[in-house]
């Protein structure tokens, strides 16, 4: 993800080992009873296919899914946090999104 | 010195921005990867999270010792379970620390060559079945015990590891205990057996909480930053208290002769296991620090054929895709 140099800023680039990893995935499990799938981590594999194996193995050894995504941690696109004051703030003031907004007589009945 | 590296690295960064960092975290708001954070909380991180899953990974070391020699098709199959979890451990750890920008080889290296530390229990030898029953009960019940409290910590992608890691490990200390309860209630050579492991793994389990706290450097600026949230001696009382009445339960006997339970305030009294073997250990001369930094060295070179031919593999199926597109 970000620049190693900005966490070890005291190894010299030389002394620093060849990078031969696995590409990063991230692992969305979908469980039993679960709606929608759901982030649960990550893991290095070679392809996707040996990703898929992997997560099974690390992420669902006690039944906790029934589905399984895996993506290229570098496919995905992420707001950033220095955003949330304006990415959010837009739907604060609509507050009228919310049935709770409008005062429904009880004799209407269920609305 | 560490100490002091990370204080004049941290003077250098900007004040205000340091004030708003402290405010979220007393805030309780969790620390996402990419927000802006000091560069001593990323290091101490580094080295905590890294050293963390390193032990995951190195204690499975003494156990798997014993997989091939479990005295049942059951116990085989719990320990093996037990041990494949750990790994599991070590997994979501090392991907918690690589979100801070080290990656995941770098980390490997540094616990091969000895740069990095994992924790000093792992340096004892499981001379007997009995000691399987010692590990789970005292030595995953001691992490429990660090873990816990840690699944609060301000780094989001630690917690929610921990999170994870917790809801696994009570398995862990409970087969452990089942061990324990079988051979202490077997025949009498059975039960000396579970009691010399007690002996043998008590000391070393108080000394998984890590020296007194009045003793270590870093404790204070990692409480304020929720990345250790209670001292190292709060949770050793805490572990002794838990303990001693399971060890009554099994009929066997706490190595301590100062033991002694407070009535008053419902602690025990007990003995600090002798430091000079704690810092002797973690400088590399336990029974079995060479032994374990060995295999796990023997480990990563003896893979290096499977892990370069499954990305060649990978390469040429992704090439072959690009030439049929
Ligand atoms: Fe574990
Ligand atoms: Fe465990």
């Amino acid at each position: 993800m970000s620049s190693p140099n900005s966490a070890y800023p005291d190894i010299p680039e030389a002394t620093k080992p060849k990078r031969h990893e696995w590409p990063l995935w991230e692992v969305f499990i979908r469980g039993q009873h679960g709606m929608s799938h759901r982030h649960v981590g990550s893991l290095h594999a070679p392809d996707a296919e040996m990703a898929v194996k992997n997560a099974r193995d690390v992420y669902t050894r006690r039944n906790e899914g029934v589905s399984i995504w895996v993506v290229e941690a570098r496919h995905i696109a992420a707001s950033s946090p220095s955003d949330k004051g304006p990415l959010y703030e837009p739907s604060e003031s609509k507050v009228y999104r919310h049935p709770t907004f409008f005062d429904i007589p009880d004799e209407v009945g269920a609305m | 010195m560490y100490a002091q590296m990370i204080k004049s690295e941290a003077s250098r960064e900007d004040p205000e921005k340091l004030a708003a960092f402290q405010a979220r975290i007393d805030a309780g708001d969790k620390i996402e990867p990419k927000d802006w954070m000091p560069l001593g909380y990323r290091k101490t991180l580094i080295r905590q999270i890294g050293q963390h899953a390193h032990s995951e990974i190195v204690g499975q070391l003494p156990e798997g010792n014993w997989i091939t020699r479990a005295p049942t098709l059951e116990r085989k199959a719990i320990l093996l379970a037990k041990v494949q979890d750990e790994a599991g451990h070590g997994l979501y750890l090392y991907c918690a620390a690589e979100t801070l920008g080290v990656t995941r080889d770098e980390l490997t290296e540094m616990l091969l060559d000895g740069r990095m530390k994992y924790s000093s229990i792992f340096n004892y030898p499981t001379l007997t079945w009995a000691d399987m029953g010692a590990v789970g009960w005292l030595v995953d019940g001691a992490a429990i015990m660090n873990q816990v409290p840690l699944q609060r910590t301000s780094f989001g992608p630690y917690s929610r590891a921990m999170i994870r890691i917790c809801k696994e490990e009570s398995f862990h200390q409970r087969q452990g205990y089942d061990i324990m309860m079988k051979m202490a209630a077997g025949t009498p050579a059975q039960k000396k057996m579970a009691q010399d492991a007690l002996n043998r793994f008590w000391y070393p389990s108080l000394m998984m909480f890590g020296p007194s706290d009045k003793e270590s450097v870093h404790s204070e600026q990692s409480m304020a930053w929720k990345i250790k949230m209670n001292t190292n001696d709060e949770l050793r009382q805490k572990f002794v208290d838990q303990t001693v009445p399971q060890a009554h339960y099994l009929g066997l006997t706490v190595p301590d002769e100062h033991l002694k339970l407070d009535e008053e305030t419902g602690h025990y009294a007990f003995s600090q296991p002798d430091w000079s073997e704690f810092f002797d250990v973690l400088k590399g001369n336990g029974p079995c620090n060479r032994e374990r930094l060995a295999a796990r060295n023997k480990a990563w070179d003896d893979g290096k054929w499977v892990r370069d031919g499954l990305l060649a593999h990978a390469d040429k199926k992704a090439a072959r895709k690009v030439a049929a597109e």
